[in-house]
């Protein structure tokens, strides 16, 4: 059972904090991505798991037992890197075999382990080839299968897909996901990609300066963003601050639909989270849903399936603008310059409390 | 490319008469100077090293190899000895003594300055060499030297245990000075090739200090310690001015043997001298093919960027 | 992670023992007046000696018309070979190694071979300028080829003569303001290996700033060590222009 369970752990470099009494817990096979933007502590966090940095207070728990004064060595644990690691005088196989190795394993099992792990990565006839003759994709499977080489309890990812091409890094998201199910090892990986993130994992927890805000399923954190930052920091999303009223959030002059708003004392300072695909626009001439608002179209960009539409509610000249997302064939008709009626249903927009968010 | 341009207005840069000169003048002149840059070269560096190839197969233009052969006499023998001896010691000393400075430089966990002062005082250690550097070490272990002094108050007489500041030992020791510096502008570059996340995941996946160093580190770094060692060696064994002013050319070494003949010290014909000059010569173009193969070899397992 | 490590520190410690003690030493005895006086005598009786004076001066002088001739000679090369003939840089590295694989004590020997007269040439010591071009020529070439390669001289000339520029008003408004750092590093680079060079020197009987160095600390023990610790300090202001100029480069020239 190798369950991962982070109590109270802080982490300070030169007076900055990095880790604010982080506590977090993992079940055992499960994939956690830890998400957040550059300086959030989300590498800090995984090289104290790994045992590569010590934290100023706080413990670590492996399957139960405290490791948090063990060596990384000592911790068996897989470390994949974001790029590089390979060892450059050792051709793949020798890469992957170099963990059971050390470890005293006996030579024809080391082999044939590495074989097999070079296989399970789709790479057993490049066994023989240096990392220099690899590919960056083709490095990180080694990489992957070297650390798994080690039948370790929880495998460590260090944003291992970022040093890669657009097209490689998606086939090479399936491939981790696919691995990580066969083999069913608990995995914490840390990524600035949302789109990784969520499309990879069991579990997401997001990060900011040092704090964990939410850790949640992918469609919660999308859907039912815990705070103001995650809301902007997950997906494309237009932000209008006004006050909270009954079932709507009153902005400046008018009342956009927000039934969320309700669990809000009326008055309270809020801001309404309103995301692209759940904007829905009528030409000005056709069918006006009830509660739609006027709105002029100001740009549209494409996107290849959709198109997304910038739009400037008239009500609210100064007011930031509104994004829809349409299919690409049927936001032809919205050319910038139009009028027409934007909309939603009420119970899709956010409400959450206005406060000063640090980003 | 005509090279002429005109202002704005477009009157031309350039009377009539200078634009229709500079536009030939314009198209030679960039060849000129590469040429006269290669006649230089060839007239004074390329010639002369001719000149000694021949000189040293000819006696009143007859083709000989007496002076070659001549080179195994015993006096000679000595001092491409004692040149070998010299800079292969040197050499290793530098290498033993630059690799663990140049490590202990790069390491993360070295402070900030520790970096510019090693690199500073090797650039100034490594142009000291010559003169300055032999009085130097004559001030500090020579027989009357301070070191040696303080030393026999202390009660050990260095040199009557067999220590001599003028012996190959003492040259070894006064060529480390500008070898060990040598070395650690030479490595560092490799040193800092050693990227830590091989180190880490050598640690992650449970491997010793001694176990990265043994399988990855050293085979990784080998190429150019070797190819620094083979540098260091060129440089001992071409080394001229730190030993005559040290021993006055009384210890044989290959380069004072070459200089005994120009001045005439010795009664030897100048196409011995010759000779010297091209073995010297063979044996430094071998140096640096390896040197050169090596430093390719190395730059292969590096990341491309 | 602010540690060293013991073995580490042990290296250093070691290293910086056997570096500075030569030199406490030599400071030391070149303070020395004989018994138990200690004072500035010996670099008294140096700064009077009228010899050293005439041979800094022509050391100098020699550095100088080296440089000169480095500017002259090599500098217009390599631009132009940058610029119109890339192809000829095998044979520039060829001539710029050619220096290491023939060794200074060599060089002479096929000098003093090749080149008997004429005389106002051969007995001048300026004469000593040609293999001290070469001598230089290792590090002068390396130090330009980073600073022109960091140019990427072709599309520089480019758009300086779609802007209607001629090729001199791009070399002289472009291309040499930005190899400034690195012409002051290798001129620098070859003071100092010039002002320390013995070998040519001893050989062709000039009399430089190194080898009257050496006849006077031949003879007297600690001027010897005061001239070691002058040529020490020379070197490091050197160095530390190099240094400074070319942020952080070290580079080796000189006398060995």
């Amino acid at each position: 059972m190798a369950t991962v369970s982070v109590q109270q752990v802080s982490k300070s470099y030169s007076g900055r904090e990095v880790l604010a009494r982080l506590d977090l817990d993992m079940t055992d096979g499960e994939l956690i991505c830890l998400l957040g933007p550059s300086g959030c502590g989300k590498t800090t966090l995984l090289r104290i798991i790994a045992g590569f940095i010590r934290p100023d207070s706080g413990m670590v728990h492996v399957a139960g037992a405290d490791v948090t004064n063990l060596p990384p060595a000592a911790r068996r644990m897989g470390m994949v890197f974001q790029a590089y690691s390979l060892f450059p005088n050792m051709s793949a196989l020798d890469n992957v075999r170099f963990g059971p190795r050390v470890a005293g394993v006996a030579r024809d099992e080391q082999v044939s382990r590495a074989k097999r792990l070079l296989d399970l990565v789709g790479l057993a006839e490049h066994a023989a080839k240096y990392p220099h003759q690899l590919s960056g994709g083709q490095q990180q499977r080694v990489a992957l299968a070297r650390a798994l080489a080690v039948q370790p309890q929880v495998l460590l990812l260090d944003e291992p897909l970022s040093a890669l091409d657009a097209k490689v890094r998606a086939q090479l998201r399936e491939e981790i996901r696919r691995i990580q199910r066969e083999t069913g090892i608990t995995t914490v990986l840390v990524t600035h990609d949302q789109e990784e993130a969520l499309s990879m994992s069991d579990r997401v927890a997001v990060m900011n300066a040092g704090r964990l805000l939410q850790v949640a399923t992918p469609a919660a954190i999308y859907r039912e963003p815990a705070d103001a930052f995650v809301a902007r920091f997950i997906g494309a999303a237009a932000v209008l601050p006004g006050v909270a009223a009954d079932g709507h959030v009153h902005v400046d002059t008018i009342a956009l639909p927000a039934r969320a708003a309700s669990a809000h004392p009326v008055g309270h300072p809020v801001e309404v989270f309103i995301r692209p695909e759940h904007v829905r626009l009528e030409a000005m001439n056709g069918h006006v849903p009830p509660g739609a608002l006027a709105a002029d179209v100001r740009e549209t960009t494409f996107f290849g399936s959709l198109t997304r539409v910038r739009l400037a509610l008239l009500d609210l000249p100064q007011a930031d603008s509104i994004w829809a997302d349409l299919p690409s064939e049927r936001a032809d008709a919205f050319r910038p310059g139009a009028r027409v009626f934007a909309s939603w249903d009420a119970g899709a927009p956010r409400v959450l409390a206005r406060e000063n968010i640090r980003e | 490319m005509s090279g002429v341009g005109s202002r704005a207005d477009n009157t031309p840069l350039l009377t009539p008469a200078a634009a229709r000169l500079r536009p030939a003048f314009g198209r030679v002149l960039p060849w000129l100077c590469i040429g006269a840059f290669f006649a230089f070269a060839a007239a004074f560096m390329l010639a002369p090293t001719i000149m000694l190839a021949i000189q040293s197969v000819m006696d009143d233009g007859a083709f000989t190899l007496d002076f070659i052969s001549s080179l195994g006499e015993y006096r000679y023998r000595v001092a491409f000895e004692n040149s070998l001896v010299l800079s292969v010691a040197s050499a290793t000393v530098g290498v033993l003594a630059g690799a663990p400075i140049a490590h202990a430089v790069i390491k993360p966990g070295a402070p900030r300055w520790l970096r510019s002062a090693v690199t500073s005082f090797s650039a100034v250690a490594a142009n000291f060499a010559g003169v300055p550097l032999a009085f130097a070490f004559i001030s500090t272990l020579g027989s009357l030297g301070l070191l040696t002094r303080l030393l026999k108050q202390a009660g050990i007489d260095i040199y009557a245990l067999g220590f001599s500041l003028y012996s190959i030992t003492g040259l070894t020791l006064t060529y480390s000075y500008f070898q060990v510096p040598l070395m650690v502008i030479i490595v560092t570059p490799a040193f800092e090739a050693l990227r830590p996340s091989w180190r880490e995941a050598a640690e992650s996946m449970g491997a010793s200090s001694w176990q990265y160093w043994r399988m990855v580190g050293l085979p990784v770094l080998a190429p150019s310690l070797l190819s620094g060692w083979i540098l260091l060696f060129g440089s001992a064994f071409s080394a001229y001015a730190t030993a005559y002013a040290l021993t006055s050319g009384n210890i044989g070494l290959v380069t004072t043997e070459i200089s005994n003949v120009l001045s005439g010290n010795v009664m030897a014909s100048p196409q011995t001298g010759a000779a010297l000059s091209v073995g010297m010569i063979v044996v430094m173009v071998a140096v640096l093919a390896v040197s050169a193969g090596l430093a390719q070899r190395a730059a292969r397992w590096m990341p491309h960027r | 992670m602010n540690r060293l490590g013991v073995g580490s520190a042990i290296v250093l410690l070691l290293a910086a023992i056997y570096f500075f003690v030569p030199l406490a030493m030599t400071v030391a005895f070149s303070l020395w007046e004989g018994g138990s006086r200690y004072g500035l005598a010996s670099y008294h009786v140096l700064l009077h000696r009228a010899e050293l004076g005439s041979a800094l001066v022509l050391s100098i002088e020699l550095a100088v018309a080296t440089a000169a001739a480095l500017v002259v000679l090599l500098l217009p090369a390599m631009i132009f070979m940058n610029l119109y003939a890339p192809r000829l840089r095998p044979a520039f590295e060829f001539i710029a190694s050619l220096p290491f694989v023939v060794p200074a004590i060599a060089l002479v020997a096929g000098l003093t071979a090749l080149f008997t007269g004429p005389d106002w040439l051969v007995g001048s010591p300026f004469y000593l300028v040609i293999p001290y071009f070469f001598l230089a020529l290792p590090y002068a070439y390396r130090a330009l080829d980073v600073g022109i390669r960091a140019l990427d001289l072709t599309t520089l000339t480019e758009a300086g003569q779609s802007l209607g520029a001629s090729l001199w008003q791009i070399i002289g408004l472009v291309v040499l303001p930005n190899l400034r750092s690195a012409l002051i590093g290798s001129l620098l680079l070859t003071l100092a290996v010039i002002i320390g060079e013995f070998t040519f020197a001893n050989v062709l009987l000039f009399d430089t700033f190194a080898v009257i160095m050496n006849q006077i600390g031949q003879h007297e023990a600690t001027e010897a060590a005061a001239l070691s610790v002058m040529a020490f300090l020379l070197t490091w202001a050197a160095m530390a222009g190099v240094l400074i100029v070319g942020r952080g480069r070290a580079q080796v020239g000189g006398a060995r």
